[in-house]
């Protein structure tokens, strides 16, 4: 059986995010790592594969991004996968999310006959909750997909999910795409065994080319959708603080919403 | 002029207020379209409701067969209305299901996909705020049908007599589309308060509260509010996930946001962050949610809260 687990390499969120002048992430000058959301992904891939103890089954990271971005498929080999993938190419840069998914869906092709795609809920910097879907609809796969609770058992999958109207058990059939929230479990840190062991495991790095995909189909020039202005937000003028004492907050607060007109 | 197709909000036919403001905003961009998949008998009362906004016609898509399954069928339902109406873009809204309806049709359709926008103006430029808030990016799709989910709160619905024309649409759904389906499902038990993304008023607890939400209630009721709680009350088990606002729960973009014990975490703020007034009560001063507030009070929020209370009812009258 075959698990692709997908690892995005974000800026920092807790440092100080920018764009370049071409209005992409400038994700060079500022301190990156795996995006947390997808630690979860990792770990849910893993726990698959040690529940079903005597399958013969191989997990692979797979990210996609510039130089240090293979970082991201490093931390995802200490944690425990056994193999990396990363797609480096000067010509993806600036992608948009139609052409991400594009080169994921072709790098897990690559991989091999996969049962099992698995992703975070979203990036931590863009966020849009997209790929999944994307990469599911170029592989012509169903979706299960924000799952707090994951099972599989033989070629079927159920996932539980928190959904805004109702709590959800949704089932689906190998192969599948698969994206995981928060909620479905702390990550494990890697172990020291784990840090030594990965850096002896395989680490490929393939270009578009290799995955016979033309490099006039990525990248900013062929985005489907253009950023034209960044700003960033003007910061906020400092607002009123005051001190509760003896019951003056309270009092204060109240007269400043209906000051507002809340009340 | 061009349609523009709204994909209709709802819960077993009842309309929601952000298909409204989808509505709105179409007419920005064409001739408005509302899209709605669901019980056919209940097409005439969802036409009744989009046309007071604005929709000159009706797609009314019969879901007797994919009731069940997940995104798949809609998207197809989508791509097929597409290919027959030539819209200037498509408008969804951006809950997780109205993101990955999105995200199957733009593949669909090669056409560029704009998430999360929270304004759109005529020719299809999106606002988008990015990075917990902290950027405000404009884009637009360059190629093909416009597909662009909306957050909510993005307009004010206005209402605008329309013709609301009625027509059924018979779309054909593969089976390939139907291979994820819902096993069971535990419907939400009404609250009777707002529902946090649409509020105007959301009043939040976080790990300040102790456990002990009473005081954050009896407040958001006196305001008409919902109610929402930081990661590390759902953490601890306070309230249920759904509550949670920020970056991996609820995103709220209400009129005015109250935390309360809430320490003002990126991943908080990354949620809340676009409200147009905040207000803050913490007993630490130095607080990070402090430096985003409106007004804030430096205090113990179940003396705060409690008090505030009574004032507001007694104002009531
Ligand atoms: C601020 C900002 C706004 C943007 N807005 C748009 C927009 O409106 N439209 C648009 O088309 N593009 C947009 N982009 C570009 C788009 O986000 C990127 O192309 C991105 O790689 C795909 O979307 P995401 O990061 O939001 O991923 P999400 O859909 O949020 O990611 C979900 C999961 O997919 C996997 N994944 C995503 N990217 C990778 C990767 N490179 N390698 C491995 N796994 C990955 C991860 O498991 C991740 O958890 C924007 C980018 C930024 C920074
Ligand atoms: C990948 C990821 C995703 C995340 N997503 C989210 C998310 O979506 N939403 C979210 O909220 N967090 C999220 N977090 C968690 C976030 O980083 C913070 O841990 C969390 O927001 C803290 O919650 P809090 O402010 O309630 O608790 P704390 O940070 O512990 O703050 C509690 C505050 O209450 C104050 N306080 C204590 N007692 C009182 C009292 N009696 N009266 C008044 N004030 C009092 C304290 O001074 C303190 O400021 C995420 C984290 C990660 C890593």
């Amino acid at each position: 059986m075959n698990i692709v687990v997908c690892v995005k390499y974000v800026p920092d969120a807790t440092a100080d995010r920018q764009f370049k002048s071409d209005n992409t992430v400038d994700r060079v000058g500022v301190d990156g790592l795996l995006s947390e959301l997808d630690e979860y992904a990792v770990e849910q891939a893993l726990q698959v594969k040690e529940k079903r103890d005597g399958e013969e089954i191989t997990v692979t990271a797979l990210s996609v991004g510039p130089e240090k971005a293979v970082d991201a498929v490093r931390k995802a080999l200490q944690m425990g996968a056994d193999k990396g993938v990363h797609v480096l190419d000067d010509a993806i840069a600036g992608s948009d999310a139609a052409a991400t998914s594009l080169v994921i869906a072709k790098a897990v092709e690559k991989v091999g006959p996969v049962d099992l795609v698995v992703f975070g809920m979203a990036s931590t910097d863009a966020g849009m909750g997209v790929v999944p879907a994307m990469v599911a609809e170029r592989l012509g796969l169903p979706q299960v997909t924000l799952a707090s609770v994951v099972e599989t058992q033989g070629n079927q999958v159920r996932i539980k999910r928190d959904g805004d109207a109702a709590t959800e058990v949704i089932g689906g059939t190998l192969p599948l795409v698969l994206s995981v929230t928060d909620q479905s479990g702390e990550a494990r840190y890697p172990s020291f065994k784990g840090i030594m062991a990965a850096k002896k495991k395989p680490l490929e790095t393939f270009s578009v080319a290799d995955l016979g995909i033309d490099a006039g189909q990525v990248g900013l020039a062929a985005a489907w959708t253009q950023v034209e202005a960044t700003a960033a937000r003007p910061p906020r003028t400092a607002g009123e603080i005051v001190k509760d004492e003896d019951g003056s907050g309270a009092t204060a607060l109240v007269e400043f919403l209906a000051s507002k007109k809340f009340i | 002029m061009s349609e523009v197709l709204v994909v209709v909000d709802h819960v077993d036919g009842a309309v929601k207020k952000p298909t409204y403001e989808l509505l709105t905003i179409a007419a920005r961009l064409g001739e408005p379209s509302a899209v709605f998949i669901g019980s056919a008998a209940q097409g005439a009362q969802v036409a009744e409701a989009v046309k007071a906004y604005g929709a000159e016609k009706v797609y009314v898509v019969d879901d007797a067969q994919i009731k069940g399954y997940l995104v798949a069928p809609k998207a197809e339902v989508l791509q097929q209305l597409v290919a027959k109406t030539s819209p200037a873009a498509v408008l969804i809204q951006s809950s997780a299901e109205g993101k990955e309806i999105a995200a199957r049709l733009s593949v669909k359709i090669s056409s560029g996909l704009i998430t999360d926008a929270v304004d759109v103006q005529a020719g299809g430029i999106t606002t988008q705020s990015v990075f917990a808030g902290n950027f405000t990016v404009n884009a637009k799709a360059t190629q093909g049908t416009p597909v662009i989910t909306v957050k909510p709160n993005s307009a004010a619905p206005v209402e605008k007599a329309a013709a609301g024309a009625v027509e059924q649409f018979d779309a054909v759904i593969s089976d390939a589309a139907k291979t994820a389906q819902i096993v069971a499902s535990q419907p939400r038990q009404a609250s009777g308060r707002p529902e946090l993304t649409e509020a105007a008023v959301v009043v939040s607890g976080g790990r300040g509260t102790g456990g002990d939400f009473t005081s954050v209630e009896a407040f958001a009721d006196s305001l008409g509010a919902a109610v929402g709680a930081s990661r590390a009350a759902v953490d601890s088990g306070w309230k249920p996930h759904t509550f949670q606002v920020g970056q991996t729960g609820k995103t709220v973009s209400p009129q005015l946001y109250v935390a309360a014990g809430i320490s003002g975490a990126i991943q908080h703020r990354a949620g809340m962050q676009t409200a147009k007034t905040i207000v803050a009560v913490n007993k630490d001063e130095e607080a990070p949610l402090f430096e985003l507030v409106d007004f804030g009070v430096v205090g113990d929020l179940h003396a705060v809260l409690p008090a505030a209370t009574a004032q507001i009812e007694a104002r009531k009258g």
